[in-house]
């Protein structure tokens, strides 16, 4: 065969001069082709050549048009329009005969008229509909060629409304004794599953036909349909796991025809699409990995050769081993595969070395200790690619004790880097970590400066916003808010002194707002009010700031008018801008003018008190609802929130993968007037669009979840970044430098520092040495090695949970059995709780000593326990709950029961048969005679709190009596407010009925028993429980077209992605809507493909509605309700219950 | 099996073409290249392996481009000529791979052609690099020691070996002698255009 192929080769060039003399026609038109090229290439200047073109186009369109044009003439137009396409000038006059030509050309005209309708049409092109006929006919051709050509065209872009036209066409080629239509035909069923999976998910069994295919070639084109589909399911096709290793055994055992060799290789590519099939099967799975160890291994041990090929592969094998269920020996083995790319002096290998070592590094940070000098010296690599896959690996592993070190190479980096696209994503790093890590005030105030500075305007908008509610927010402790906020406030001062013409827009606006909000925790602001109020003047002023941030000035002046000096500045700059062009600043300059003026205004406005205070915002603009409606019976359209707009706008240009279903903006063109009247669709946005241009920034952000909708938002310093502080004394106990490292590659460890300090240059040597001890210092303490690559997400999820209870928590003022327990739950509730330390004490105790109880606690905790519901309560004890004893919530719940019988059987008959919780025990007191224990009982309507008071002394109690404060909640008594007198051993109940008023995520409630032991003497215990918002959600059971109506009316929405829950045999997402209906009571309404949706309500409140939508494999939630919170709250119960699933 | 790629289209440049008949393309010196830039896309939901391909030669001219995910004019433009941009700014020496906004860029130099693709970002760049150097293998086969002019003038047909080769942003065929061959029977047709009707359906057929 390759005979004749050479034959044919060396025939071309005489076959195209023959070719060219045949018709006179075709002779000229080719060296019109040559003529063209020739021509332009000649051409010196762009303008000569913008010319030339313009002429070739208009002899072009002066061509296709005449009637005379034969088709062979029109090849080489289509030639010649190509070329000028190619060139970036439009010859769309061609467009419309390129389809022409493959529609009526013989083969060659075809074949070129194909290729000219695939190079000028996009997949969205409407010209591509008229391409569909001639695609019908040619795959019914008897013509092998065009058939192949049809293939050929359906499988680079097809108008995907049209796929059931074809469709049994092509299925029918999977037959076709031609390997090569077989092989097109499945790439073409690819192709449709790509952009239309629902259209061929009938077919299934012949992909599966076409896997069997006697013809390698067919075979490994259906193999990109199966890594598409296990990739998205894996659970479906592990039956077929035992098919792929045995492909890829008789691959890499040579089984395959010399022809799929390429450099002496067996099917190089066929073997990397295998393993990346298997790595998506084997992922968490171990039964299913293990069947693959032996082919990973001889994989491994087959690529030896020294060819790019060869690493290709071994580099996907490596990826492979890590990505399945781990095995010690592979990994070792894929361990010392990396090393060897990082060490290679191939600089593309090097690249793929770090590549794979940021890769695993986040599931054993020691891997990277045995490259520690490698990494330093490419961080100073001269190939600015290689620097970053470096800062993108000491990113994985920078720990409260590197990060300094690392915040600054990284920093240095971006001030060289002038990527864009780079730039924005270290920017958002640096940002990361110093909220994360950062050590002190002063480093994260310093860091986020220089942050603002690089970032420049290009950076995410949630960084200034992460950073402004962090400091608004604060944290526990007071006087660390105040010495950051002071910190801060110093520092802009400092820089506003200076020049501040070259910082960025977004820089000055944090500036303007951080000094309009914190200036007076200056000590020389009362001396020198004016002070501040000068250098904001100052900026104003500059031509450079723009109009958006010169109203965040005017805000922050606003907010400084307190002294008289500052007033007068006020006045004047209020006077300079009353006629600003900009309606905002002029109305801002007003707002001043009149506080200016009127002391009284100011006093109420502007008190230092009132900076606490929660401000009340009509969030839904409901005083508005007559002008919307009086503008839509005058047929305005009606409002879409930005992001409404944005995703029908995104629908229009990309192509949307399945039929929307329910498609809810859909319907909103089909809603009656009425709902359109209520349909204010977003009020939250509003406010959002108003802090932007710093209108009312201070107040959202004092507010809350009332307004600025950052809950979704990437956050994890908050509480948690001063908690910092704690681990890191614990971490300090172990020897620092890495080379004594307790790590288990010690030994591994001293060989390569010995062979370091051996080499020449030690002056810079030792530099790297140092450089080196504080990149890596802390990255080789982690214990446990947390394999399945998750460490990264779960503990961030953690963190922000302290945020919602953080505020409520406050309130409980006892007593060191609360704190007690919840530090515990923090640390692992491995706790024994009788132990009679202080809380403190006792997390300090068990991360000290993270071997005894085995907790991986080290910085980057492993995903910690799901902290119980209550937090405060521990279960009921086993025995002796007599003298008050509590037992170690740790052990086996079993023998919890017998003891949890008695008091159930108090339970009030008409409540044992509804669902109630576990028992939980109230504060035991201080009298070890009186126990108070709880248990939810959730009923349709209502929730029930049933408490039980045991008298567990010989002596009778009287007059016991209950009662409950809280903000949130209304508590109201079913029965036995007060209970005359409860004997000895014995028990009373109390029922009450609670109400969540406003949605939060959880609610402390603190009561006070009161009891008289002796008649006459009233004791009194205060206890507290706390209280979740999913103990009030019931499900809602509406219908779809029900759903559909409140969605408009709702105001309040969040977005966010939640992970996906893969289980059993069910599909993604309904596995994960079936947790959250487990775990929160909610009515899932309909699924529709890769969209559900679901509803509850709080109890006797408003409801909630969620729509949910896979999305490659994260599961998008929308949430809309008529209440503010109620939708942030729920979030973060959704995000904990799959947190917990 | 293969000789490196490099000496063979070094050896082939002097008397290669019929093309050096046009002397004043100052290219002649010293191409005897293709250059073949594959493109990857990205931003679309489709996962596609690989975007798009782009040829362009040291001036930084386009020669090919194949994209394989659907990009607006405006957007094809702007990102061909930042890519051409950066990749002729870096020394020869350099890393093959870029990351370039959420792609990555996997590029290689033959004599005076840059052939570059892009492809997602958790691709494997070795194996999109043996894609560019399989292609190079291909065009150099057809042509019989390719070099730019080859492919500045027979544009079209350096398309017909990519479709060949790839098809979708997927290696469809990466059997040389398989791609050649289904080459070499569509460009056979040629010299049948003027046969009737009936003898090329034969052909097809057998």
């Amino acid at each position: 065969m390759s005979d004749v192929v050479e034959k044919t080769l060396s025939a071309l060039p005489s076959l195209l001069s023959l070719d060219s003399n045949a018709g006179a026609g075709k002779l000229s038109s080719t060296s019109k082709l040559g003529n063209l090229i020739r021509g332009i290439t000649e051409l010196t200047s762009k303008h000569d050549e913008e010319k030339l073109i313009k002429k070739e186009l208009a002899a072009i369109k002066e061509q296709v048009a005449s009637p005379n044009t034969t088709m062979r003439q029109m090849k080489e137009i289509m030639v010649r329009a190509i070329y000028c396409e190619m060139l970036g000038y439009q010859a769309s006059v061609s467009y419309i005969h390129a389809i022409k030509l493959a529609q009526q050309g013989s083969v060659l005209e075809k074949r070129l008229g194909y290729l000219a309708v695939s190079l000028f049409l996009n997949e969205s092109d409407e010209f591509l509909l008229l391409l569909v006929n001639t695609v019908l006919k040619d795959l019914q051709s008897t013509n092998l060629n065009e058939v192949c050509m049809a293939l050929t065209a359906v499988s680079q872009m097809f108008p995907k409304d049209m796929i059931p036209a074809i469709l049994p066409i092509v299925e029918e080629k999977l037959t076709h004794p031609k390997e090569v239509i077989r092989r097109k035909a499945v790439l073409a069923l690819y192709k449709f599953y790509l952009i239309a999976p629902n259209q061929v998910q009938h077919i299934h069994s012949k992909f599966r036909k076409a896997l069997c295919d006697k013809d390698p070639g067919v075979m490994t084109a259906s193999l990109h349909i199966y890594l598409q589909l296990v990739k998205e399911s894996p659970e479906s096709y592990k039956d077929l796991t035992v098919s792929f290793v045995t492909i890829l055994r008789q691959v890499v055992g040579g089984k395959l025809p010399m022809d799929f060799n390429y450099h002496s290789v067996p099917a190089p590519w066929l073997q990397i699409q295998l393993l990346r099939i298997l790595a998506y099967l084997g992922k968490e799975d171990q039964g299913t990995s293990e069947m693959m160890y032996d082919v990973l291994e001889e994989s491994l041990r087959r690529a030896e050769m020294n060819h790019n090929i060869t690493y290709a592969i071994l580099y996907e094998c490596v990826k492979s081993i890590y990505t399945v269920y781990p095995k010690a020996e592979l990994l070792e083995k894929a361990a010392k595969c990396i090393g060897n790319f990082v060490l290679s002096p191939k600089i593309n290998l090097k690249y793929l070395g770090l590549k794979a070592l940021t890769y695993v590094v986040a599931q054993d940070p020691n891997l990277a200790l045995p490259h520690q000098m490698t990494i330093i010296e490419c961080l100073d690599h001269s190939d600015i690619i290689i620097k970053r896959a470096t800062l993108e690996l000491l990113f994985r592993i920078t720990n409260a004790q590197n990060v300094t070190v690392i915040v600054e190479k990284m920093l240095e980096f971006l001030r060289q880097s002038s990527n864009d696209y780079s730039t924005v994503d270290l920017v958002g790093k640096v940002a990361e970590l110093a909220e994360k890590y950062s050590p002190d005030n002063g480093w994260f105030v310093q860091t986020m400066n220089s942050v603002f500075s690089l970032g420049g305007d290009r950076m995410q908008p949630d960084i200034p916003n992460n950073f402004l509610r962090l400091l608004a927010e604060g944290f526990d402790s007071v006087e660390e808010d105040r010495q950051l906020r002071l910190f801060a406030v110093d520092s802009y001062v400092l820089l506003l002194q200076g020049e501040t013409a070259s910082l960025p827009q977004c820089f000055l606006q944090v500036i303007s707002w951080v000094l309009g909000e914190y200036a007076h925790l200056r000590p020389d602001q009362a001396s020198d009010p004016g002070k501040v109020m000068r250098l904001l003047t100052r900026l104003l002023d500059q031509r450079h700031a723009s109009a958006q941030t010169r109203r965040w000035i005017l805000s922050a002046l606003t907010k400084l008018c307190s002294s008289p000096v500052s007033i007068a500045l006020a006045r004047d700059v209020g006077e300079r801008y009353f006629g600003s062009l900009d309606t905002v600043l002029r109305q801002r300059a007003h707002e001043l003018m009149i506080l200016s003026q009127d002391a009284g205004l100011r006093g109420r406005v502007l008190s230092a008190e009132g900076r606490l205070e929660h401000v009340e915002v009509d969030s839904s603009l409901s005083f508005l609802d007559g002008h919307v409606s009086e503008a839509l019976a005058a047929g305005a359209a009606p409002y879409k929130p930005p992001h409404q707009r944005q995703e029908e706008l995104a629908h229009e240009k990309a192509l949307s993968l399945e039929p929307y279903g329910l498609s809810l903006p859909v319907s909103l063109s089909t809603c009656s007037i009425t709902d359109r009247l209520t349909d204010r669709q977003s009020p939250t946005r509003l406010s959002i669009s108003s802090s932007v241009s710093g209108n009312s920034t201070e107040l959202s952000l004092k507010g809350g979840s009332t307004t600025l909708k950052l809950d979704g938002v990437k956050r994890v310093w908050g509480k948690e970044g001063y908690l910092v502080q704690q681990p890191k004394e614990v971490v300090e106990e172990t020897p620092l430098p890495p080379t004594e490292l307790p790590s288990p590659l010690g030994s591994f460890q001293s060989p390569v520092s010995q062979t370091q300090t051996a080499s020449p240059g030690p002056e810079p040597d030792q530099e790297r040495q140092q450089l080196a001890s504080s990149l890596f210092v802390g990255v080789g303490t982690h214990h446990s090695v947390c394999l399945m690559g998750r460490t990264e997400a779960a503990p961030q999820r953690f963190r922000r949970k302290p945020k919602g209870t953080g505020s409520s928590s406050g309130t409980s003022e006892h007593s060191s059995n609360s704190s007690h327990s919840s530090s515990g739950t923090a640390a692992g509730n491995t706790l024994d709780s009788t132990t009679a330390a202080t809380g403190q004490q006792i997390s300090q105790h068990a991360l000290g000593h993270p071997p005894v109880n085995g907790n991986p606690i080290v910085e980057t905790p492993g995903p910690l326990p799901p902290v119980r519901d209550g937090g405060v309560a521990a279960e009921i004890p086993t025995g002796h709950t007599d003298s008050g004893t509590l037992a170690d919530p740790n052990e086996d719940p079993v023998p919890v029961r017998p003891r949890d019988l008695p008091l159930i059987s108090h339970l009030p008959a008409e409540l044992s048969g509804l669902a109630r919780s576990k028992l939980t025990t109230l504060c035991p007191g201080p009298d070890p005679g009186l126990a108070l224990s709880s248990c939810r009982v959730y009923k349709e309507d209502a929730l029930v709190l049933v408490v039980f008071v045991s008298n567990n002394s010989d002596s009778t109690l009287h007059r016991v009596a209950l009662r409950f404060t809280s903000k949130q909640l209304e508590v109201s008594c079913v029965s036995g407010d007060l209970v005359e007198e409860v004997k000895g051993h014995s028990v009373a109940t109390c029922q009450y009925a609670v109400v969540m008023m406003r949605a939060s995520v959880d609610v402390e409630l603190a009561g006070l028993v009161s009891y008289q032991r002796v008649p006459g003497q009233p004791r009194a215990t205060p206890f507290s429980l706390r209280l979740s918002l999913k103990h009030f959600i019931r499900p809602l059971t509406v219908s779809t077209g029900e759903y559909g109506k409140m969605w408009l009316s709702f105001s309040h929405d969040v977005k966010q992605n939640l992970r996906l829950i893969t289980a059993g045999d069910q599909s993604p997402l309904t596995a994960t809507l079936d947790t959250l209906r487990d775990r929160l009571h909610l009515h899932v309404v309909d699924i529709i493909g890769s969209e559900g949706i679901v509803a509850c309500r709080l109890l006797r409140g408003q409801p909630c509605l969620l729509h949910c939508r896979v999305h490659a494999d994260s599961l998008a939630v929308w949430l809309r309700s008529p209440i503010p919170e109620f939708p942030d709250s729920l979030l973060y119960h959704c995000q904990k219950a799959l947190a917990e699933a | 099996m293969c000789q490196p790629i490099k000496k063979y289209l070094t050896a082939s440049l002097p008397n290669a073409h019929p093309l050096h008949t046009y002397g004043s393309v100052r290219k002649r010196v010293k191409c005897s290249f293709i250059y073949t830039y594959i493109h990857i896309g990205s931003e679309s939901t489709i996962k596609i392996k690989m975007q798009f391909m782009l040829l362009f030669s040291r001036q930084g001219k386009l020669r090919l481009q194949k994209w394989y995910v659907p990009l607006s004019d405006k957007e094809r433009k702007k990102i061909s000529r930042d890519l051409v941009q950066t990749i002729l700014a870096r020394k020869p020496k350099m890393c093959s791979f870029l990351e370039w906004r959420d792609l990555k860029i996997v590029y290689k130099r033959y004599a005076s052609l840059y052939f570059c693709c892009a492809v997602e970002d958790q691709d494997n760049e070795l194996i999109t690099l043996e894609i560019i150097h399989r292609y190079v293998e291909l065009l150099d086969k057809y042509f019989g020691s390719v070099c730019e002019l080859d492919i500045i003038f027979n544009f079209e047909k350096a398309y017909f070996i990519l479709d060949e080769f790839l098809l979708g942003g997927e290696a469809q065929e990466t059997s040389k002698k398989n791609v050649l061959k289904a080459i070499e029977q569509a460009d056979l047709l040629q010299e049948e255009a003027e046969a009737p009707r009936s003898v090329l359906e034969e052909i097809g057929l057998t």
